[in-house]
């Protein structure tokens, strides 16, 4: 009883060497990934190997104009929700006027950014592991590697300028839609009148509240990428892999981005 | 040239190791068709992903026109890899392109051409696989046996000294088979270039080859031209030859005894 007790302890304690080992040994090699993703987009076109830049616009199309409909869908009833909930609580403070300064702030700060990279992990970093594993797995990119192409450079990096540049784009609109969405509520269904409405959310709302929206949906960008061309690019074998990687890289890419925009919103929070 | 030397490897560790390829040695002479036969799993394509650089050897030698390959990096590989082609076993085309822009793309990538060449030398190409005319198809719209030409076609692209068959012929029709091997024969007699084909397709190899490698769980056991090989008197050569279910072949790929291991399952 006490021997298999501690044999279970045991057990349990080389299962958690492994894991750890295996967690590290992942997180090195997203780190080498990540690295010879940022020498082929930013430090090749110096040396004269210019970046090809039509497959950047097909991902773009891909990565950003299909996704507006359902960012525009999902921040805009954010915005509505926010008004509602707000509603309720800063009237029983006599502050029903506020709403307005309190969805602005919310949205630009951390909803917006946040939700719009969380959608986009579930659209756009699942269809990354989907195309680049079938890649794998049928032998394209070790045939882009015989052809003395680097797989990086021509895999990844449209998908990373694609994000990179779409992402913010698509936050800032979340953040327009949500503010519409809280607006529309407010002036309506809540009775503010909207130039009071309306001053009181540019009050509220300073530039740099949009800054720092934006330097987070950048670090969101290149986490979605990143996770997704490597959940990618470490499959080995068969088809099976790829639904399995895909599920994961969708789970730890919106882990990673919760966790990053903890400590991006600590970080303003203390430094500004 | 090409010469191997000693190559081992192994894929797994602790239990689960298996030995793939084990002091595989063989020479491929210059502008001949050296083909490697063998059963499914014996090790046919881990050879050749060994000459292309894709896995690095447990130990051995790797020579390609005097250079020790197998343990090239970075750009020393690339231009050791610009000078041979490969078609893979799969094709390995490039599903989101069309057939013109999968043929085009090392041309596009490697060499300073402009597109209306490009464009000629690809139609170019695809002639000389019987395949002119299908430019603006997706790999997902033609059939198998059109899939595996157009790969032959984008392996020969910038015209390479040495090409790579994986399977050339598996799973096509017999006039496919037959259009293959004379593009095979072709390329090597009358340009020179020198072809490793990996194959099950005995009959064929036969066709085509000046030299034979017969590869048995990671062992060579005979090596010879197809004559050599045809009047040989290994009883394993012989039953690879002819087909046959029994022989010292055994079916079953399991390295345990069967008896041992039925028993070992009972008694948990
Ligand atoms: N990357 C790999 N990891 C583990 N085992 C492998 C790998 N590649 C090949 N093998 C094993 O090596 C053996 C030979 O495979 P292969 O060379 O593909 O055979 P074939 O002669 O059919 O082409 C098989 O048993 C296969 O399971
Ligand atoms: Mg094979």
């Amino acid at each position: 009883m006490v021997r298999s007790f501690f044999g279970f302890i045991g057990r349990r304690g080389f299962e958690f060497v492994d894991t750890s080992a295996d967690f590290f040994r992942e997180i090195s090699g997203l780190y080498y990934l990540t690295r010879s993703t940022l020498y082929c987009t930013f430090i090749e076109p110096l040396r004269g190997k210019p970046i090809k830049w039509r497959p950047v616009w097909t991902q773009m199309e891909e990565v950003g104009v299909k996704s507006t409909t359902i960012v525009f869908l999902v921040s805009f009833l954010i915005g509505v929700i926010l008004a509602f909930q707000s509603a309720h609580q800063l009237s029983r403070l006599g502050a029903l006027e506020f709403v307005g300064a309190l969805v602005g702030v919310a949205i630009l700060r951390e909803l917006g950014p946040l939700m719009t990279a969380l959608v986009m992990a579930g659209r756009v970093g699942a269809a990354f592991t989907a195309e680049m594993g079938t890649m794998k797995v049928s032998d394209e990119v070790l045939a882009l590697e015989t052809m003395a192409l680097n797989p990086v450079k021509f895999l990844i990096t449209p998908r990373f300028l694609a994000l990179l540049i779409m992402l913010p784009c698509l936050t800032i609109m979340a953040d327009l839609m949500g503010i519409l969405g809280g607006f529309l509520i407010g002036t309506t269904t809540l009775g503010i009148d909207p130039v009071v409405y309306i001053n009181n959310s540019l009050d509220a709302m300073v530039v740099k509240d949009v800054v720092t929206g934006l330097i987070k949906s950048v670090v969101f960008a290149v986490i979605i990428v990143m996770v997704g061309s490597y959940m990618a690019f470490i499959i080995e074998g068969g088809a099976e892999k790829v639904g399995q990687n895909t599920r994961t890289a969708v789970v730890v890419s919106m882990i990673l981005v919760i966790i990053a925009d903890l400590v991006f919103t600590s970080l303003f929070f203390f430094v500004f | 040239m090409i010469e191997i030397n000693h190559l081992r490897k192994s894929f797994g560790e602790g239990d689960k190791k298996i030995v793939v390829l084990d002091d595989f040695n063989a020479k491929m002479e210059k502008g001949q068709i050296t083909s490697i036969i063998g059963g499914s799993g014996s090790g046919k394509s881990t050879v050749l992903k060994h000459l292309i650089g894709a896995y690095t050897p447990d130990s051995g030698e790797i020579w390609i026109d005097g250079e020790e390959v197998s343990l090239l990096k970075g750009e020393a590989a690339n231009s050791v890899r610009k000078k041979f082609g490969i078609m893979f076993q799969s094709g390995a085309l490039f599903n989101s392109l069309t057939v013109e822009d999968n043929v085009a793309l090392p041309m596009r990538e490697h060499t300073e051409l402009n597109e209306s060449t490009i464009q000629i030398m690809v139609k170019m190409k695809l002639e000389m696989v019987g395949l002119r005319g299908a430019e603006h198809l997706k790999p997902s719209q033609i059939s198998g046996g059109m899939v595996k030409r157009i790969a032959l076609a984008r392996a020969i692209a910038l015209d390479p000294k040495i090409v790579f068959y994986d399977e050339p012929s598996a799973g096509l029709d017999p006039i496919s088979i037959g259009v293959i091997d004379k593009l095979i024969m072709d390329l090597s007699h009358k340009m020179g270039i020198t072809s490793v084909v990996v194959t099950h397709e005995i009959p064929s190899a036969m066709r085509i080859s000046d030299k034979i490698i017969m590869l048995f769980k990671g062992i060579i056991i005979a090596s010879g031209s197809p004559d050599e090989i045809r009047n040989s008197d290994d009883p394993r050569v012989q039953q690879f030859i002819e087909g046959s279910p029994d022989g010292p072949i055994p079916f079953s790929k399991s390295q345990t005894d069967y008896g041992e291991e039925l028993k070992e399952m009972s008694q948990v």
